[in-house]
């Protein structure tokens, strides 16, 4: 089965149930929010003595199933996990949980729930490992009147690798990162942020020193590239220009796509380009970036396009169309970069 | 109307709350698993969470949800009551690390405030989220 024919299966779980009739394997209680209170080093009076109320954070942990597994839970979840398992797909994280409480909780409330499914992604490659996310929707009652509800995405992913057992190992694991960045061609030497060494795991439980991880990922320099990354150097965006037939083009490459010359020259970018087209990562966060950040398409005036940062504007103000100007940013020691600012006024 | 931050003055749109260093032990992830009720192995065991590509044993959700519920009421005070909380996970809380929590408030309506809340860890940002709280009123209000 290849990813769309999975996605399309999966997708048929959409508004079908997860859980019906749920029962919360104990009432609300006392040593529980104790216990809670405790781990969380929560220390707030309203949830202890007499009147206490639970910890509304506390409102998933009234439904979990615990050691001896889910009651109430429907065949159309049972299902879609076990597709998602036959797929490869055996590993589980949670990555967003969105609770809203209508009223406190309180020791003796018997809680009840019901549970959907509300969207299944389309396979997304991660730094875990490629996987799907799934979206559930759970309203919790007692006594029949609603007391919250509690929105909660998991990844179901297949692990890229299992890690070396030794902590502090090196991470073997190649992990390729596939970001919506990948959908905006073409594929520039520039500094696409998301690249399989930014997206490398962080090592193990002794995790890299934080100067370490927060360099941004290396340009991969070649025999095509190099006389840019040389202009790069100097402060200086250098276009390839077709020696027969004038034609320019970025990214750099050996031949014309025009007309198949291998002959070339370059001119220097002037600087003025546009926001052709951008996107704004939100997730997953790579070393280096964090998210929200827009990563911009540029087109310089010249006529090509380029990958890049847009700086000095916040990454919800980014507009196509909007005016940007080059400018070469020192990361570290050894990383220049050309970047883009939005223009004066353009925000 | 204006509301009352702990120890006086007003809530405003900008406030920045005071940080919260929390100490990612590996009794606190485990603690705080079990005490949710979550016995998925990836978060006491780490030959398990290593078999499935992580590097250890990692900080479930529910404990970070228990965290950002501490960190809001410490910082508006126990008459502080949540009505929503959101959040979304980036890189793993993994034992030896510390989270630092932080947190601006976003806007206020009525005694009704926005907060969003960062916590950041070694290696990144471990969470990102929004927090809608009911702030009490001022005494005779």
């Amino acid at each position: 089965m290849d990813d769309d024919q999975l996605h399309l299966r999966l997708k048929a779980y959409e508004g079908r149930p997860a859980a019906v009739a749920g029962v919360g394997r104990d009432p609300v209680n006392a040593p529980m929010i104790r216990h809670w209170c405790e781990a969380m080093g929560d220390v707030n009076p309203a949830y202890t003595g007499p009147g206490a109320i639970a910890p509304p954070t506390m409102l998933q942990a009234w439904i979990m199933g615990g050691l001896s597994g889910h009651e109430g839970r429907a065949q159309a979840y049972d299902e879609l996990l076990a597709l998602l398992d036959e797929a490869g797909c055996t590993a589980v994280v949670a990555t967003d949980c969105e609770q809203e409480y209508v009223r406190p909780l309180r020791p003796g409330d018997e809680v009840a729930f019901d549970t959907v499914i509300e969207s299944v992604s389309r396979r997304k490659t991660t730094r875990l490992g490629a996987g799907y996310f799934v979206t559930t929707r759970t309203e919790v009652r007692v006594g029949g009147a609603l007391v919250g509800t509690h929105r909660f995405r998991i990844l179901k992913y297949a692990p890229a690798a299992a890690r070396e057992p030794e902590p502090g190992t090196t991470a073997k694991t190649k992990t390729t990162a596939k970001t919506k960045t990948t959908a905006v061609k073409p594929a520039a030497p520039a500094p696409a942020p998301a690249t399989a060494s930014a997206a490398a795991p962080a090592p193990a439980s002794a995790p890299a020193p934080a100067k370490q991880s927060e360099l941004r990922p290396r340009p991969v320099v070649n025999r095509d590239n190099a006389g840019f990354w040389a202009g790069v150097r100097d402060h200086r965006f250098l276009i390839q220009r077709c020696a027969a037939c004038r034609t320019l083009r970025f990214p750099w490459l050996p031949g014309c796509n025009a007309c198949g010359s291998a002959e070339w020259d370059t001119v220097e970018a002037g600087g003025e380009g546009t926001v052709f087209s951008y996107v704004v990562m939100h997730h997953p966060p790579f070393p280096a970036f964090s998210p929200p950040y827009a990563v911009g398409l540029i087109e310089l005036a010249e006529g090509v396009r380029v990958i890049s940062d847009v700086v000095d504007v916040p990454y919800d103000k980014v507009r196509i169309g909007m005016p940007v100007a080059l400018e070469f940013r020192v990361f570290d020691d050894e990383l220049t970069l050309p970047v883009f600012r939005a223009r004066e006024g353009a925000a | 109307m204006n509301v009352p931050r702990e120890g006086g003055g007003r809530v405003e749109a900008g406030d920045e709350l005071p940080p919260l260093e929390i100490a990612v032990t590996r009794t606190l992830i485990v603690a705080g698993a079990v005490a949710s009720r979550d016995y998925q192995d990836v978060h006491h065991d780490p030959e398990a969470a290593r078999r499935k590509g992580s590097p250890d044993i990692f900080m479930n959700i529910l404990t970070t949800n228990g965290l950002v519920g501490r960190y809001l009421t410490g910082c508006f005070g126990p008459a502080a009551v949540l009505r929503k909380v959101a959040i979304r996970l980036g890189t793993p809380n993994y034992p030896g690390d510390t989270m630092v929590l932080r947190g601006r408030v976003e806007e206020v309506d009525g005694d009704t405030a926005v907060v969003r809340v960062t916590g950041d860890n070694g290696v990144g940002r471990h969470v990102t989220g929004t927090v809608t709280l009911t702030l009490p009123r001022e005494p005779g209000a």
